[in-house]
């Protein structure tokens, strides 16, 4: 790290290790309660959208695709705070995003389309989630700094 | 009673990534190792839980939709592909993400495949 010579201080770690012992214990809880309140809503919208076996996925699509413009939205406002909310990223980030979203139903609906004899859909489908949240994601932050740069 | 099956997985899931991913960041290493590996496991035990001919609603309440879908991530990921991009570092973007197609899904299948029933 470099810093002049003569100033008063070295510049503070730009990525700080978290916190470790005691204070460590309330990011996982805060990691916790976003899950659960992100589990909670993935819940919801797989109620609303229910698929048949080996279907097009529209629930795991939806809660990923928006979870990832989201998480895109989130990291560009935390980047344009300094310094950032010590919470909003185990609760928000870790949390209720990282809660909401999931690749494990992801994966497995690929294999079950895959399987009930639609190879093109399991392709289609691997490559519109991956593609379009990554998309998202940048989507979302380019937002961010479009409406703040004005 | 499903959504508080849910709510319960989840508050096991979520943690358990937050730790995994600080384990897998410890040293400067890049925390998406972390991030695939709790990826990877979750599509493993779900193709599990849902390959299970026999497994009762309330496991894949508790287990499936509450601990492996929280365990897991995509924002997460597509936050770290957007990263790596930004970083110039493309190889290892497309790496990643390669590895979390192809792990993922040959996981889910193989827990699918391997799952008594």
């Amino acid at each position: 790290m470099r810093y002049a010579p003569g100033s008063s201080r070295p510049r503070p770690e730009a990525r700080p290790e978290l916190a470790r012992g005691e204070g460590a214990g309330v990011l996982y809880l805060l990691a916790a309660l976003g899950g659960a309140l992100g589990a909670l809503a993935r819940w919801g919208v797989g109620t609303a959208l229910p698929h048949s076996p080996g279907g097009w996925p529209w629930a795991t699509l939806l809660v990923n695709l928006t979870g990832c413009l989201l998480f895109g939205v989130l990291i560009a406002l935390l980047a344009a705070r300094s310094p950032e909310p010590p919470w909003a990223r185990p609760f928000l980030a870790v949390g209720v995003l990282g809660g909401y979203t999931t690749c494990s139903a992801f994966a497995v609906e690929a294999v079950g389309l895959a399987e009930a004899g639609h190879p093109v859909p399991a392709v289609g489908y691997v490559l519109v989630s991956v593609v379009g949240g990554v998309l998202a994601v940048a989507a979302g932050a380019l937002a961010v700094r479009a409406v703040r740069s004005r | 009673m499903t959504p508080l099956l849910v709510v319960a997985g989840a508050l096991v899931g979520a943690p358990l990534r937050l730790l995994v991913t600080r384990l897998a960041a410890r040293g400067g290493r890049d925390p998406a190792g972390g991030t695939l590996t709790v990826n990877v496991a979750g599509s493993a035990l779900l193709g599990l839980v849902l390959g299970a001919a026999a497994t009762p609603p309330a496991v894949v309440a508790l287990v499936g939709t509450g601990f492996c879908g929280t365990l897991t991530t995509f924002s997460t990921f597509g936050g770290d592909v957007v990263r790596m991009v930004e970083q110039r570092r493309l190889a290892r973007g497309l790496a990643y993400v390669l590895a979390t197609v192809v792990l993922g899904v040959g996981a889910a299948a193989l827990g699918y495949v391997a799952a008594p029933g």
